[in-house]
């Protein structure tokens, strides 16, 4: 950007850029009397309708959404919306299937194929518990070797831990061995400031402010994460309507002024690590995907007015700001001390409220990151609104590993 | 006594002390402990297996509370680097599972326990790290 805030023309001529026309999610939370459709229909419609387009127009549908795939997601929400015989995409990339929808959009439009399309993040999840906790399996009748690693019996918790909790304490731990500063307070700071961040989003799952005593003083899930530093099962929607910069064109002016430009859709998987062979690295392939988007942007971590990240746990924020460059390298621990993540610092970090308090129904969540950010960028995000907002960054980590980062700009079509 | 095989087949019992042992791949030198078709970092396919050290480094840790059902908790999950290559997850015993007992960059050697029986009577041995 230049001084005067004005985002500059990148290298793509403007026919090649891609752009969020309408953006839309339901509140996260619980839905007992609505069903997997109903809340992927809630908030594709509502999509539509913020575009100011309806299914008529929609070239592509990208259908995210991880615990009924393999059963049509989107064929099945079609049959609600509207069945107009267009392509659809079902992906399930585990927790960056949504953002994953949004790619498969977005690849469609950039080659060519779709002016504009639909990308629907949708998930029930209900009250599931511990993700991956299975039940004893009971005495073996005899033991025989299985698998890759030839086990005779389950692993878990008698090789370490494989559970979310733990996978993601262990690593924001492993950032604690590596860099000085931070421990147990400066992770339970970032839930601390997510959940305070929640009580002005509306369509958080949870409002409620809590202390950092009361955040550390709660029972413990897997230490340094307590239940306050865990994010909750739910349910929810997020959609968002993409469109060909020369398609916004032929648009309203009102419909071109709300636009916002996607200044970058990155991708990428784990590449090999040592670490990776042992657990997720949640790390690298994050910042090669942050990197890349930078890249590709022209946009600094500087010029950055609000970051969504992929804070399953409070552990993993916090290497997420140095992972994306939020922070000096290793000073995450300093970084949240100071308050740089806070809404009045130099970059808000999870102003919905991040997974932890906002929720995180699995399919839905990179959806509505970029529903969050596109929000803030017009300036119609109420009482939550980051003054001035025009630049903005999303993040989710689907484990195992996939990383999306989406870069987004307000900018004139 | 009667019959014990590892939890895992990278836990070697019966050559020498209990240790773990590696695919180590010729092209080069990473090291795996699940069967491989192909090493992932340089994409060769010849490997060679080799012991590894049984001390190490804690480079991380959780202290484990909510577990699946019939886990006893709490327990300590860690990442150890062992002295000479190769990392592993495993938990750490013979110490209480707290963060006053279990720290970054604390030693620990490799050690055994009992993970249970099958019907036949044979025992699972799995392994775990204590302070050295």
């Amino acid at each position: 950007m230049d001084a005067t805030g004005t985002v500059a023309p990148s290298d793509a001529t403007a026919g090649d850029e891609v752009w969020v026309l309408g953006a839309a999610m339901t509140r996260f939370g619980r839905y007992p009397d609505q069903d997997l459709i109903d809340l992927g229909a809630a908030a594709a419609n509502a999509a539509l309708a913020d575009g100011g387009v309806s299914m008529a127009d929609i070239d592509v549908l990208g259908a995210g959404n991880l615990y009924e795939a393999g059963s049509g997601v989107g064929q099945r929400l079609q049959k609600q919306i509207g069945q107009t015989g267009i392509p659809v995409y079902n992906v399930a990339n585990a927790c960056a299937t949504g953002a994953t929808a949004i790619r498969c959009v977005y690849m469609a439009i950039k080659a060519g194929e779709a002016d504009m399309g639909l990308a629907v993040g949708f998930e029930k999840m209900g009250k599931m518990g511990l993700l991956g906790a299975k039940p004893p399996s009971g005495e073996a009748e005899a033991f025989e070797p299985s698998g890759r690693y030839g086990s005779v019996m389950s692993v878990e918790g008698r090789l370490g831990t494989t559970l979310m909790p733990g996978v993601f304490a262990q690593a924001g731990m492993e950032y604690a061995y590596e860099n000085g500063g931070v421990g147990f307070e400066q992770f339970a700071k970032v839930a601390e400031k997510n959940h305070r961040n929640s009580t002005l989003n509306p369509l958080a799952q949870y409002r409620k402010e809590f202390s950092l005593d009361e955040i550390m003083g709660a029972p413990m899930m897997a230490y340094p994460n307590t239940v306050l530093m865990c994010c909750p099962t739910g349910d929810g929607g997020a959609a968002v309507v993409l469109v060909s910069g020369e398609r916004l064109r032929s648009l309203s002016d009102e419909q071109q002024a709300r636009a916002v430009r996607i200044g970058a859709s990155v991708m990428t998987s784990d590449p090999w690590t040592e670490g990776d062979q042992v657990q997720p690295d949640v790390n690298t392939l994050t910042r090669q995907a942050a990197s890349r988007a930078y890249e590709i942007s022209g946009v600094d971590p500087s010029d950055l007015d609000l970051v969504e990240l992929h804070d399953c746990f409070a552990t993993a924020e916090l290497i997420h700001y140095d992972n994306l460059g939020l922070c000096a390298p290793g000073e995450a621990g300093k970084f949240i001390e100071e308050g740089g993540p806070e809404r009045d610092g130099p970059t808000p970090v999870n102003v919905s409220g991040g997974l932890i308090s906002k929720g995180h129904p699995l399919g839905a969540t990179g959806v509505a990151n970029v529903y969050e950010v596109t929000t803030h960028l017009r300036g119609e995000a109420g009482d939550r609104q980051i003054p001035g907002a025009r630049v903005g960054l999303t993040h989710v980590i689907g484990l195992g590993s996939a990383c999306c980062v989406h870069v987004l700009e307000k900018a004139n079509a | 006594m009667g019959r014990q095989v590892p939890i895992v087949d990278y836990l070697v019992l019966d050559d020498g002390p209990p240790h773990l042992v590696a695919g180590r791949c010729r092209g080069c030198g990473a090291l795996y402990f699940d069967r491989r078709n192909g090493c992932a970092r340089c994409f060769g396919t010849d490997f060679e297996r080799v012991p590894l050290a049984t001390e190490g480094t804690v480079r991380s840790f959780t202290i484990v509370h909510r577990a699946a059902p019939g886990v006893p908790v709490p327990y300590a999950s860690a990442i150890v680097g062992l002295d000479g290559g190769g990392l592993v997850k495993a938990n750490v015993v013979h110490t209480p599972a707290d963060p006053e007992h279990v720290g970054l960059g604390m030693r620990v050697r490799l050690t055994t326990f009992p993970a249970g029986h099958d019907r036949e009577g044979t025992e699972a041995v799995a392994f775990g790290f204590e302070p050295a």
